[in-house]
């Protein structure tokens, strides 16, 4: 057996005593958990009767995050239709924009339930909402940077700028503590002021710092001169233009001058009367040891990353960067013992290992949307080709079938599910069928819907299945008309055949024909049973009958006998039904179909005088619309 | 398409309706309501898309719909209208036929130290007013309430159960019932006259009831000829009421003169999956609107008193001929409608996709002056302020 990646974690289930044994059964997203009655020797008191539902995944029930889980949806299904044949140059920026969605959705959703969590009184509520902010909060800084180091895998140069701006989102505090100390009466004074300059410089927003700088050089007119040196050397930092018809080398060349005039102005004092203009220099500088005494200001790791490369290796490759990730996670932690998920999880990142990312995350968060939507995207990238699970499908199939097999469980969220499962080639419709089936029916509405899942995936046998309990419903109901529609509906034509025996049994005892407007209506739908057919043309009898066609009618009654398509047990109504015929004025019958008929009635007592000699069969009493002749009538005439 | 406001709301949306707004000033629609489906908790919500909201909400940019109030409902909300200003009647899965009022009461806050003006705040709450449960029922079942129509104090309701039921607003018990109207589903329900109304049914009949006669049979079938395709919504044209379209299983629009013929006067290709619903523009009814299934609504439009080609009204992208089936049969009337002159000239009748690629079904939309809205499987919710009709 395989060794766990971490203990697994321990739910307590507060209404069980301890002492008891438990039986538990697997649900695709959770696990339902109860008391058995084995009891140990010596223990007494009666067993608990409730079944204990433990789910994992909670957040598929938030109203909040029900918006993800739907707009992702979305865009997911707009990745599975980019067309496989296109050159992946032309596809990259569509992978990138993809990304970006994914990415602006996680955002809104943030935003909103920060909104909730800061006006709600419910301070339960408002908790659940903070956790799931931080949970949103750290999968968009994970997702964020797998978009420039693996979707958009920019080059060196263009490299660093996409990580500053991964920096800077994710850093945001810097902006509201600016504007709380610009708000004040004299900013240059606020005690945040340096604060807020340094943080500048760390996130290499040279011109904020540029103006912020202003205002302190207004206050020192003494110092002015040396303000103005620091703007220069600010001013003057070079920074890549990727869009510009600028080489790599030539903006090495440059930014090497810019590095050691600044080590120059560092080497003859020149800001050695301001310690605040010194210590800008020595970050502009890159210098290790003042970057790790401003940890407070950085906050994590990855902005001590970031601004380090900035400040001393601007033209870093992808490839490089696990080195300088490595030591500046280590170089940053030192006082703390472990790192936390997170930590090993951008770590991961930056050392271009992708499923220790995607089984990181997978074990650190409780919902599958990120992971499979993550892999999903990167598996179109073509980033995990060769990675094939010793169970199952491939990695990105096996994420999207437990994500979606989640979204099934939802009473609400299934129809989400239906287009993951279209998308995962070699179990998605095997887990769609037996989940589909499954689906509860409350309404015919519904049903439809469910139907049209299963026809625009020709699955008949689900088909079947569903317009049967739909029709078995409606007889239960006695409802034979809808019943019949459904069966049809179906092509069941067993079903069609039982609910048929039904209006010929109501027919018989009533008289009349009940769902007039449906049987009439038949059409080709007729032909599904014989008995059906019998149905459909029996009534058609009558209506020629009715309509004093009494010819065609007399035609139609005797077919229905010598072509077999009457059940025997019927052929005593349909003789009584010729009896009018036969006592009209005219004749309608010709010699040749009296003999027939005759010859109909001659087979139908001979197989009953073999059947039922002794016992009296219940009399038939057969009052049609047009005649009102009792059985024994017929039985005199005849004889 | 850049006038479509989308917005998600959580919950499958099943019904969305304008409120009616009054004759009297010429206002644009600015509330609607719409009911959920398919939830462990169904609600029925009332929005507004109006930008003068006193009641407190800094977020919410320019056009995006806003929660007024919401109020929980038993089982799906299959069908939804409003029976005046305030009141709305709901058809529910469970065969219930609710009536829930909306109340907007200006409550002047008064601030008594303060110098600035007190501020008007609109309290928007809703209620049920009257229920009949079980309105339509088997022997020992609920059957679901799939359609009602009203015209305030009359309320008409059909269902699973082939009854179709009428009730006064005003009074406790049923008007009249009418058993066993159908022996399948009747889908669907819409006035035709006053006294007359219209159902479709799962097997593609259309059946005509004149509330005049005490008979309990239908003075009027029409039918698709052959197939049975289940007819799942109705609409009649606002002026000229024998005209009348429905949309089917399969996703055809079927334009029916109900003087003349048994079988529809024209069929076209519109969806690939069942049109759940079909909008004449109340106002200016060239225009139809249908939303199904497949995730797509349409806006058609036949251009009535114009003899102009096509292809000289401005180009709108995506549009596309559809296919007339069947040719008309002499039309000698003086004023012939539109729906029914189509001897499909080709180009006459144009069709435009109104949403953003989308894939899960739309089930409802209303549509009332310039203004859209429908809702979605998607949890969404999307109004469109801009109709160009």
């Amino acid at each position: 057996m395989e060794e766990v990646d971490v203990e697994p974690t321990i739910t307590n289930i507060p209404a069980i005593s301890d002492g008891k044994h438990m039986g538990f059964a697997w649900g695709p997203g959770d696990i339902l958990v109860y008391e058995t009655r084995y009891k140990a020797s010596g223990a007494s008191g009666s067993g608990c009767s409730f079944i204990h539902e433990i789910r994992k995944d909670e957040d598929i029930y938030s109203p909040i995050l029900r918006k993800l889980f739907n707009e992702s949806h979305h865009i997911f299904v707009g990745l599975q239709t980019i067309r496989e044949d296109l050159p992946s140059k032309s596809k990259k920026p569509q992978f990138v924009s993809i990304s970006k969605n994914y990415r602006s959705v996680i955002r809104a959703c943030m935003e909103e339930l920060q909104q909730v969590a800061v006006s709600t009184k419910n301070t339960e509520l408002a908790t659940q909402c903070g956790n799931q902010v931080s949970i949103l909060l750290a999968i968009e800084l994970i997702w964020n940077l797998c978009e420039v180091l693996f979707i958009d895998a920019a080059p060196a140069g263009s490299l660093l700028l996409h990580l500053l701006d991964w920096v800077r989102l994710h850093k945001a505090d810097v902006d509201e503590k600016a504007r709380e100390v610009l708000q004040s009466e004299s900013p240059a004074e606020h005690r945040d002021y340096w604060d807020v300059v340094v943080s500048y410089v760390l996130q290499g927003r040279l011109e904020e710092v540029r103006q912020m700088l202003v205002k302190q050089a207004n206050l020192q007119p003494a110092a002015r001169s040396m303000y103005k040196q620091m703007d220069t050397l600010l001013s003057k930092m070079p920074f890549y233009n990727p869009g510009g018809t600028q080489t790599l080398t030539e903006f090495d060349v440059k930014w090497r001058h810019w590095h050691e005039e600044v080590d120059r102005c560092l080497q003859d004092n020149s800001f050695a009367s301001n310690r605040h203009l010194e210590l800008i220099c020595k970050i502009l500088l890159g210098d290790e040891d003042t970057l790790l005494d401003h940890k407070e200001l950085l906050g994590t790791w990855y902005h001590f990353l970031v601004t380090r490369l900035l400040f001393c290796h601007p033209t870093v490759k992808l490839t490089e960067l696990h080195y300088y990730a490595q030591s500046c996670m280590t170089m940053f932690l030192d006082s703390r013992s472990v790192p936390e998920p997170l930590d090993n999880i951008l770590l991961a990142a930056f050392e271009f290992d992708i499923h220790q990312v995607i089984k990181e995350c997978s074990i650190a968060l409780n919902n599958w949307w990120f992971v499979a939507h993550l892999t999903d995207l990167l598996d179109h990238c073509k980033l995990l080709q060769s990675h094939n699970l010793h169970f199952g499908s491939n990695l990105r199939e096996f994420l999207l079938l437990e994500y979606a097999s989640g979204l099934f469980t939802h009473h609400s969220l299934w129809q989400l599910a239906v287009d993951y499962f279209d998308h995962c080639p070699e179990f998605g419709r095997v887990y769609l069928e037996l989940q589909i089936e499954r689906v509860p029916l409350e309404t015919e509405r519904k049903a439809l819907k469910v139907l049209r899942v299963c026809e625009q995936r020709q699955m008949s046998e689900q088909v079947r299945s569903i317009c049967k309990i739909m029709a078995m419903r409606a007889l239960r109901n006695n409802r034979l008309g809808s019943a019949l529609s459904w069966s049809i509906r179906a092509k069941d034509a067993a079903f069609a055949t039982l609910i048929s025996e039904r209006f010929l049994q109501d027919y018989c005892a009533k008289g009349t024909f009940s769902d007039l407007d449906l049987i009439d209506n038949l059409g080709p739908a007729m032909l599904l049973s014989d008995r059906l057919t019998f149905l459909g043309k029996y009534r058609e009898f009558h209506k020629l009958y009715g309509e004093k066609r009494f010819r065609e009618a007399a035609k139609l009654l005797l077919s229905l006998m010598t072509a077999k398509i009457a059940p025997q047990s019927f052929w005593m109504t349909l003789l009584t039904d010729a009896l009018p015929l036969l006592e009209q004025k005219e004749v309608i019958f010709t010699a040749d179909q009296t003999y027939e008929l005759m010859f109909c009635l001659e087979e139908l007592t001979s197989s009953l005088n073999i059947t039922a000699s002794s016992t009296d069969r219940p009399m038939q009493v057969c009052m049609s619309s047009h005649g009102l002749i009792p059985f024994h009538t017929i039985r005199l005439k005849a004889l | 398409m850049e006038s479509i406001n989308a917005k998600y709301v959580s919950q499958k949306i099943s019904k969305t309706k304008w409120r009616p707004v009054s004759h009297s000033d010429l206002q644009l629609p600015e509330i609607f309501a719409t009911g959920s489906w398919d939830n462990e908790d169904n609600r029925i919500s009332i929005w507004s898309i109006g930008s003068n909201l006193s009641t407190g909400m800094e977020d919410g940019f320019e056009g995006d719909p806003q929660l007024l109030c919401e109020h929980k409902h038993d089982g799906d909300v299959l069908d939804l209208q409003f029976l005046d200003q305030d009141r709305i009647v709901t058809a529910s899965s469970t065969g219930a036929v609710t009536i829930f009022r909306h109340h907007q009461n200006s409550q002047v806050l008064a601030f008594e130290f303060l110098l600035v003006d007190p501020e008007v705040l609109l309290v928007q709450t809703i209620s049920v007013s009257q229920l009949w449960a079980r309105a339509h029922r088997y022997p020992c079942d609920n059957a679901p309430c799939t359609g009602v129509v009203c015209s305030s104090p009359e309320i008409v309701t059909v269902g699973e159960d082939g009854r179709i039921v009428v009730f006064r607003a005003d009074q406790e018990g049923v008007v009249r019932v009418i058993e066993n109207a159908d022996s399948s589903t009747i889908h669907a329900v819409t006035y035709l006259r006053t006294t007359e109304i219209l159902t479709v049914n799962s097997i593609g009949q259309l059946k005509l009831w004149d509330f005049r006669q005490q008979s309990n049979s239908p003075s009027q079938i029409l039918s698709l000829s052959g197939d049975r395709v289940p007819l799942h919504c109705v609409d009649r044209h606002p002026n000229q009421q024998h005209i009348v379209a429905t949309g089917g299983q399969d996703g055809m629009l079927c334009v029916w003169d109900v003087r003349q013929g048994n079988t529809p006067f024209s069929l076209m290709e519109a969806h690939t999956a069942e049109m759940w619903e079909v909008h004449f523009h109340p106002t200016n009814p060239d225009h139809l609107f249908t939303c199904s299934e497949d995730g797509s609504l349409l806006h058609w439009e036949t251009s009535s008193h114009s003899d102009m080609p096509s292809f000289l009204q401005g180009g709108r992208n995506s549009s596309m001929v559809s296919r007339s089936a069947m040719a008309p049969a002499g039309g000698k009337q003086p004023l012939i409608s539109a729906w029914l002159s189509g001897d499909s000239s080709k180009g006459r009748l144009e069709t435009t996709h109104m949403l953003p690629s989308q894939t899960l079904s739309v089930n409802s939309l209303d549509v009332l002056g310039p203004c859209l809205v429908c809702g979605t499987d998607g949890e969404a919710i999307f109004v469109n302020r801009q109709v160009p009709v």
